[in-house]
């Protein structure tokens, strides 16, 4: 089997996880597993035969032909609404992948690892983070993600358990904070993205996704603080 | 008798006239690599990055690989019927050093 092939897939279980996004679970048989951080295509074909394909990173990793992924809608698109409010179980779908070898953890690299996440950019640190904690000894790990509100984050409850278990999770929000949040309100600046992150001279590797404004503004203060631009590894989902 | 001892061309610097078949086994590296990996150089201002860290312009038709330190275009990727059709602009493709 080549990634390039089509593969069909149902979508197995739809959860919603805030008011504008949800979490699927697609069953694909004959999957050949991925790595944490990879994406997939999708391909959707509406009666008339029309098609529409757009790429959603894997939340989960490892064997096993049932894969998870977890969509914002994007209100006026095309696929997300679908994806997002349309889609069922028992629904078919095509993917494929899996997709880039470029935007992946290494579980066997003890590098200390920074994962920046901006909205639905939180998927593929996600799929590391849940790697990294199903290991018993591994790189250390720092997350920032950067949210609307707290309301607005896809796998809030998860990501809270992580950093319950070991994780060190720095929450932003640009909209409006929880009652009592000491931070302030508003974008990352380069000055948060320092303190919420390792040190250059800790060499992290760093990997940092979300929409494609976001991901430059927080790669750019990465290297400007002295991290070697070899390092940031980026993802963008398009957008602004 | 001739005292100088004879030249013989290096073999392996004598081009040899194939066709295209004869490419198979070399660009296998290629074809068994994932794209984001590969390392593409930009002509115009000489920047080597993989792919994965290139700027793209997609939309439903094609997508536009530019180079982000030049923003001078790479190739452009164009769907065509169920395939694709790549019109390569300027640079070069290569294998990343480790494979
Ligand atoms: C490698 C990769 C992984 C991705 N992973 C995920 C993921 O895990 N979860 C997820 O929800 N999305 C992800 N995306 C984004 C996803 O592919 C779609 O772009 C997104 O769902 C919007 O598709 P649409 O058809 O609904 O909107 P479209 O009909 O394509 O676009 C409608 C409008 O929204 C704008 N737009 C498109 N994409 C975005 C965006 N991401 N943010 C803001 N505005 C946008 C467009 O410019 C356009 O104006 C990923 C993208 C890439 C390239
Ligand atoms: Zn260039």
């Amino acid at each position: 089997m080549r990634t390039s092939d089509w593969l069909a897939a149902r979508v197995a279980d739809a959860v919603p996880d805030t008011a504008h996004g949800r979490r699927l679970t697609l069953a694909v048989p004959g999957w050949p597993g991925n790595a944490p951080g990879q994406h997939l295509d999708i391909r959707l074909t509406a009666p008339d035969g029309y098609q529409a394909e757009r790429s959603y990173s894997i939340a989960s990793s490892g064997p096993g032909e049932s894969v998870e992924i977890a969509v914002d809608e994007i209100p006026e698109g095309e696929v997300s609404p679908y994806l997002v409010r349309v889609a069922e179980p028992g629904d078919a779908l095509e993917v494929k992948g899996p997709l880039g070898a470029y935007f992946v953890w290494d579980p066997a690299d003890p590098s200390p690892v920074q994962l920046i996440a901006g909205g639905s950019g939180i998927v593929p640190l996600l799929a590391m983070a849940r790697a990294r904690a199903a290991m018993s000894a591994g790189a250390p790990f720092r997350l920032l993600y950067s949210v609307r509100t707290a309301a607005d984050a896809l796998y809030r409850d998860e990501v809270e358990r992580l950093g319950a278990a070991g994780l060190d999770v720095t929450w932003a929000y640009t909209r409006q904070a929880p009652t009592g949040w000491p931070g302030r309100v508003g974008r990352l600046d380069a000055e948060r993205i320092a303190q919420a992150t390792w040190m250059p001279a800790q060499h992290p590797l760093t990997f940092i996704c979300g929409p494609t404004s976001f991901v430059e503004a927080a790669a750019d203060a990465m290297v400007a603080a002295g991290h070697d631009a070899a390092r940031v590894k980026t993802e963008r989902f398009g957008g602004s | 008798m001739d005292s100088t001892p004879h030249v013989r061309p290096d073999p392996r610097r004598v081009a040899q006239r194939l066709d295209g078949n004869a490419l198979a086994g070399m660009l296998d590296a290629f074809a068994g690599l994932d794209p984001a990996l590969l390392l593409l150089t930009c002509g115009h201002c000489g920047r080597s990055a993989a792919l994965a860290e290139w700027s793209v312009e997609m939309d439903a038709a094609a997508a536009i690989v530019r180079c982000r330190g030049c923003t001078r275009t790479f190739a452009t990727i164009l769907r065509r019927d169920g395939g694709i059709e790549v019109r390569a602009a300027g640079g070069s493709i290569s294998t990343p050093s480790a494979v």
